[in-house]
């Protein structure tokens, strides 16, 4: 049986810059998780993706992270993706030190 | 040190100008990021977790004061004020933007250095002893030969695109310090009838398949050398396997064909390129070897040392620690922590970096050496300057007496950084140094050595870790593989696994258990913790560390 479809965003990271950025619905790209469009459906999931993947003067590296619904907006299920929308947890830099 | 010729400067400046030319046309569109991945990984350009990162090479882990002032400059003016030195001893920037490293790389030009063949399927920095041209015990100063080494290696155009990478490790010490059997090729200088030579092995690697390297000679004359490595690269360029990325490197292909027939085959590959070489290498060699002359050393009075040393407890643990024999005995080789309690292994402030430099012009005849140990090295200090020289790195957060001691721990980026990690290790440094620093028994625990990776891929040296620590994603968690038993030195030794990994906040306990049982186990302060290891084996270690499974076995 194929398994469930769990909720994705489409990530990469800015050519320029190198950092972590989230494809929301209005086609932008932006720095924030919380903002982020969050796909339930696999067939629209796929078409984001090629869509965002053939972006390539804005990003690198395009592919869909697992993401849980939340009040809070979406949130990671794994660790690796919480620390890309983060920054590293020895300095206060990256995302985290974007946000103050 | 060595210095740049024309033709060196030249080499950089036309890759620097076309490695511009390359960002310029990723950036308008012209080139695809398949296309400009590899250009940018052969200048050292990474895409990370979090932002590009550079890799800078700093050859056989040798610097001047006056690029060591470079690498703060640029840290300051495009990355966020502080770089990190690796396991192989280089430099990395964790945060550069695209636009700006084509003049990162013109700035590293005005100081000789630059990252070509830091990243890709290339012949890799080549690394060396740390203490090459001081220690005590050294036949020779290796840095001359992997300055050759480097040469040759550069741009070669024969091993431009090879199954995987390569990388190569020169000591001339019996006592090695760099690591060379956990290399492609590792070189030893050896003595022989009074002629000077190589004992060559091949095929080592840490990784996903850790493998201690073979002898494939033990004594290859000095004049041969270039040809020999050339015939090693070129039969494991045509046999090295290329369907498989995880079976690419040499030491796989020493392990399927065996070390005998890889020997018959660089035989042969030899004697067909032997000719070819006139002697003109080693011309170049002797060109470089004058270059790397020994500073001239101070005849002085060394009673301020000895004064200091009999009064400060703080300085005398700190030269105990940190010092190393010279083979001068006015002198001594400076070991500058980049450890301390709680910091992160081999991060460096630009301020510190300043610090360090300034230190070396004033006090070590203007050289530095980054170790695999991501520690920085003054190699050649008159003992009368050590007193001056704590006291400024106590100011600068510089001075942890720590060197050798649990809480001199190797650790890769892992996944603060690195988009290869499956787990942190940085934390885990951290937190084992800090719990050592509290517990105060590091200087009691004495020589011992963690060594902590993010990833199979073992960056951090985890297999030849006294104590190893493997960070993996177990099920979306991090966890964390002991290994015991590892030896990094030219007793070399692969760590054993204890058993089921640890969750993160479990690891630092389960270090503590095995140190404690450590404690308790060994026969005199004088044995060291591999020593009582290899006494005793893994079995009290692993009881301690399993208590419940070793219970269970003995009740069956």
């Amino acid at each position: 049986m194929p398994r469930k479809f769990t909720p994705k965003v489409v990530t990469a990271n800015a050519l320029l810059e190198g950092d972590v950025v989230y494809l929301a619905e209005d086609d932008s790209w932006i720095r924030d998780l919380k903002r982020a469009e969050v796909i339930t459906d696999e067939a629209v999931a796929q078409i984001r993706l090629i869509d965002a993947s053939s972006r390539q003067s804005e990003v690198v590296g395009v592919y869909l992270a697992d993401v849980v619904e939340t009040e809070h907006g979406p949130e990671p299920t794994h660790f690796r993706e919480d620390f890309r929308r983060t920054g590293p947890s020895n300095h206060f830099h990256g995302k985290q030190a974007a946000e103050v | 040190m060595y210095r740049y010729s024309d033709f060196d400067a030249a080499f950089v400046a036309e890759r620097n100008r076309q490695f511009r030319q390359q960002v310029e046309r990723r950036i308008d569109g012209s080139l695809t990021e398949d296309e400009f991945k590899p250009l940018r990984l052969m200048n050292g350009l990474y895409l990370q977790l979090h932002a590009y990162m550079l890799r800078v090479a700093v050859p056989y882990g040798t610097l001047s004061a006056a690029q060591m002032r470079q690498l703060a400059y640029i840290a300051e003016r495009w990355d966020k004020g502080y770089g990190h030195f690796t396991t192989r001893q280089n430099i990395q920037y964790n945060w550069p933007e695209l636009r700006d490293v084509p003049d990162i790389l013109d700035a590293l030009a005005e100081v000789q250095m630059h990252a070509i063949q830091t990243s890709g399927n290339t012949i890799r920095n080549v690394t060396a002893d740390h203490f090459a041209g001081a220690a005590a015990d050294e036949i020779a100063d290796p840095r001359p030969v992997a300055e050759l080494i480097r040469q040759w290696s550069t741009d070669h155009p024969e091993f431009q695109s090879m199954p995987r990478k390569f990388k190569v490790a020169v000591t001339g010490s019996p006592h090695d310090r760099a690591v060379i059997a956990a290399h492609d090729i590792g070189l030893r200088i050896v003595e022989r009838d009074g002629a000077r030579g190589y004992e060559v092995l091949v095929g080592g690697g840490l990784g996903r398949t850790p493998m201690i390297g073979k002898v494939i000679t033990d004594f290859l004359p000095q004049a041969d050398l270039l040809p020999y490595l050339e015939a090693i690269v070129s039969v494991w360029n045509l046999i090295g396997r290329r369907d498989n990325k995880y079976k690419a490197r040499i030491k796989i292909t020493v392990h399927e064909h065996g070390i005998d027939e890889i020997r018959r085959l660089v035989d042969a590959r030899f004697a067909e390129l032997r000719p070819a070489f006139s002697g003109v290498d080693q011309q170049m060699l002797a060109a470089i070897e004058a270059q790397f002359a020994t500073p001239p050393l101070r005849d002085a009075s060394t009673d301020g040392y000895d004064l200091a040393y009999a009064k400060d407890p703080v300085f005398r643990s700190w030269a105990d620690t940190n010092l190393t024999a010279h083979r001068d005995p006015d002198h001594a080789i400076v070991q500058i922590s980049l450890k301390a309690h709680g910091a992160t292994p081999g991060d460096a402030s630009a301020e510190q970096m300043r610090v360090m430099a300034d230190l070396a012009e004033r006090h070590g005849h203007g050289e530095l050496r980054v170790s695999h140990e991501q520690n920085i090295v003054l190699p050649h200090v008159h003992k009368s300057d050590l007193p001056l020289i704590h006291a400024t790195l106590q100011q600068h957060k510089l001075a942890t007496a720590n060197i050798g001691l649990i809480s001199d721990i190797i650790a890769c980026p892992g996944m603060d950084y690195c988009a290869l990690a499956t787990a942190r290790s940085i934390p885990i440094a951290q937190e084992i140094a800090t719990r050592f620093d509290e517990l105060k028994l590091e200087h009691e625990i004495g020589d011992l050595k963690i060594k902590i990776s993010g990833c199979i891929n073992a960056c951090g040296h985890h297999h030849v870790g006294h104590i190893g620590i493997l960070g993996l994603d177990r099920a979306g968690v991090e966890n964390y593989q002991i290994t015991l038993g590892g030896d990094h030195t030219e007793t070399a030794a692969l760590g054993a696994r204890t058993g089921p990994g640890f969750p993160a906040e479990g690891i630092v306990g389960a270090v503590e258990t095995i140190v404690n049982t450590y404690l308790e186990i060994r026969e005199s302060r004088e044995e060291t913790f591999i020593e009582t290891f290899r006494r005793t084996g893994m079995a009290p270690f692993k009881a301690a560390l399993y208590p419940e499974k070793e219970a269970a076995r003995d009740a069956a």
